[in-house]
């Protein structure tokens, strides 16, 4: 079947290509909702490094999708059952130990490999994941909650059981997922988020405090912490983590920063830190996800921080969304009619 | 009920490149052939309860065999022999309609060249919301050239606006008992100068809704066409 794919060919130009696509052993999905993540944005605006992004592109973008199913010859799914796709693509011998989302090996869609962007995408059976939940445009936002579901079980491995507060530095929609999956995962815990952006912060109602970072208190202490601030702000956060951590805590990476970040190792010795770094997610990240969402407060909550764009119909549609995207504080979904 | 219908009567092979009618010659790096990948395109469509291929008599086992060597047969798909020119191969996949179903005033067949595999199923999906809320619809795309009318093939006559003027293509998707009923309607003169089943509703003054197409929704009728859609699928054959 011919297929057609909606790369991004450099910053700003889309370009269509043509595959021909098997109907074998893999399933097809028609991709329904999608939405943006900083990591396409980033590629949209041309703002990785020009030898990353000449490697990686021409490439479709979007890893966050849900679809219908249209064709699976192995019978595993029925037509139009409602799933989630999985952008990672796990090692040929997956390992017991390791993290499917780590593993030497491995790739992800939409960084190397085509994402979303299609009329439809062909996978393994393993890489959908099927939901009921009727909101498929906040369904779209499975795998950022996937991402959060991965550092919170990596969370509960690692930190030592003095959990009577955490923080979370950043005030983005990852640290928003996140501080609705400590409410939810320990709903006796102390939860304080760290930002820079008061109208952000102020979303965060459900947490216990806010600071702005520049207003955190000398005496400000917390058992343990993540780090979702990223970019140019991964310094300052880190550095505040190290001040304010009590010893043994945890610190849970999960901000994406470009450049190199200098870290404060006497502290992070003399307090006997551990820091654990969290990337993407696995498929039974994804499956804990799609339980998570169909909780109906946490869905709730969630909501809050969805912006629906108008349909894609359209290259043209696709520059728009992603144009918004840009004024947008928190998640930007959109239906592909494509 | 939706029905698809992939027209695919003809046995012309304007290409010189084997024995075989253009809508089997193989295209892309799966090397199915055309036809099969526009019935593909069909079967991605949860919409549709059906999907007929009407295909010249003398290949209808052929087709058979196609269909069962892709994995694709099912109670879904049926082959029916076409006739001798477009609008006959869709009255025979009606005829094969009415002999199956119950055929009410509600009922769509979506019909489509075999040999236009670039189509899309936003196509076929725009087509069938036109044409239950029309009656009937054509898949167009805005005439980039200008179109010039000549009726004696020597002298231009007439040289229309060209922002009303637009390519068709297909899927055309209709009511069933009304485009048969508006055929039925016609005399053999109007009959035999139609050449498009959109026409018909025309020559009666019925809506005939247009659906946006694709430049690359193209017909693959010439080794030139052929070629072109080896060179859009990454392949350029020798």
């Amino acid at each position: 079947m011919i297929n057609y794919v909606y790369q991004l060919v450099s910053p700003g130009i889309i370009s269509i290509k043509y595959e021909d696509i098997f109907l074998g052993e893999e399933v097809i999905v028609k991709p329904t909702y999608m939405a943006i993540c900083h990591a396409d944005q980033r590629y949209y605006m041309g703002k990785r490094d020009f030898n990353k992004l000449r490697g990686k592109l021409p490439m479709a973008l979007i890893h966050e999708c849900v679809g219908k199913v249209a064709y699976d010859k192995t019978g595993t799914y029925f037509t139009g059952e409602k799933v989630v796709l999985i952008p990672n693509i796990p090692p040929k011998n997956p390992s017991k130990i390791i993290y499917e989302n780590y593993a030497k090996g491995s790739g992800f869609r939409s960084s190397g490999y085509d994402g979303f962007m299609r009329e439809f995408v062909n996978l393994p059976t393993d890489r959908v994941v099927p939901y009921k939940c009727a909101k498929d445009s906040y369904m779209a936002i499975t795998e950022f909650v996937s991402v959060g579901v991965h550092a919170i079980d990596r969370f509960k491995k690692t930190a030592h059981d003095i959990k009577n507060s955490v923080g979370i530095w950043g005030d983005g929609s990852l640290a928003y997922v996140l501080a609705c999956m400590i409410k939810k995962a320990f709903p006796g815990v102390n939860l304080t988020i760290v930002g820079k952006d008061a109208y952000k912060l102020s979303q965060f109602m459900f947490s216990d405090s806010t600071f702005l970072a520049e207003d955190l208190p000398e005496d400000f202490n917390i058992d343990h912490a993540f780090e979702c601030a990223g970019g140019e702000g991964s310094y300052y956060a880190i550095d505040d983590i190290i001040k304010h951590i009590n010893p043994q805590g945890s610190v849970m990476l999960l901000g994406v920063s470009e450049n190199k970040v200098a870290l404060n190792t006497r502290d992070i010795l003399e307090k006997g830190l551990t820091f654990v770094g969290c990337s993407r997610s696995g498929r039974e990240d994804f499956e804990n996800a799609v339980r998570c969402m169909e909780d109906e407060v946490f869905m709730k909550r969630i909501s809050r921080i969805i912006f629906e764009d108008g349909p894609v119909g359209s290259t043209d549609d696709i520059h728009r969304v992603f144009q918004n995207d840009l004024n947008i504080p928190f998640k930007t979904v959109f239906k592909w009619n494509l | 009920m939706i029905f698809g219908a992939i027209v695919a009567g003809g046995v012309g092979n304007r290409m010189n490149l084997s024995g075989l009618p253009k809508q089997f010659l193989p295209l892309g790096s799966s090397k199915k052939p055309i036809i099969i990948h526009t019935l593909e395109k069909f079967l991605m469509c949860d919409q549709l309860d059906y999907i007929y291929l009407g295909v010249h008599k003398d290949w209808t086992q052929y087709a058979e065999e196609l269909v069962e060597k892709y994995k694709l047969k099912s109670e879904k798909i049926i082959i029916v022999a076409g006739g001798v020119d477009r609008n006959s191969t869709i009255f025979n996949i009606i005829d094969a309609i009415e002999n199956r179903h119950d055929v009410s005033d509600e009922d769509i067949i979506v019909t489509h060249d075999a040999v236009r595999p670039f189509l899309t199923l936003r196509m076929i999906s725009e087509n069938i919301d036109a044409a239950k809320r029309s009656g009937a619809c054509d898949t167009v795309i805005p005439a980039v050239d200008t179109i010039v009318e000549s009726k004696s093939g020597k002298v231009v006559t007439n040289v229309p606006n060209r922002k009303y003027l637009y390519q068709g293509q297909t899927p055309q998707s209709f009511k069933i008992k009304k485009l048969k009923k508006l055929y039925l309607d016609l005399s053999d003169e109007e009959k035999s100068n139609m050449t498009d089943a959109c026409g018909v509703f025309v020559a009666r003054n019925e809506l005939v809704e247009l659906v946006m197409g694709d430049t690359f929704n193209i017909k693959i009728t010439t080794l030139s066409d052929y070629k072109i859609a080896e060179a859009i699928l990454g392949g350029m054959p020798e």
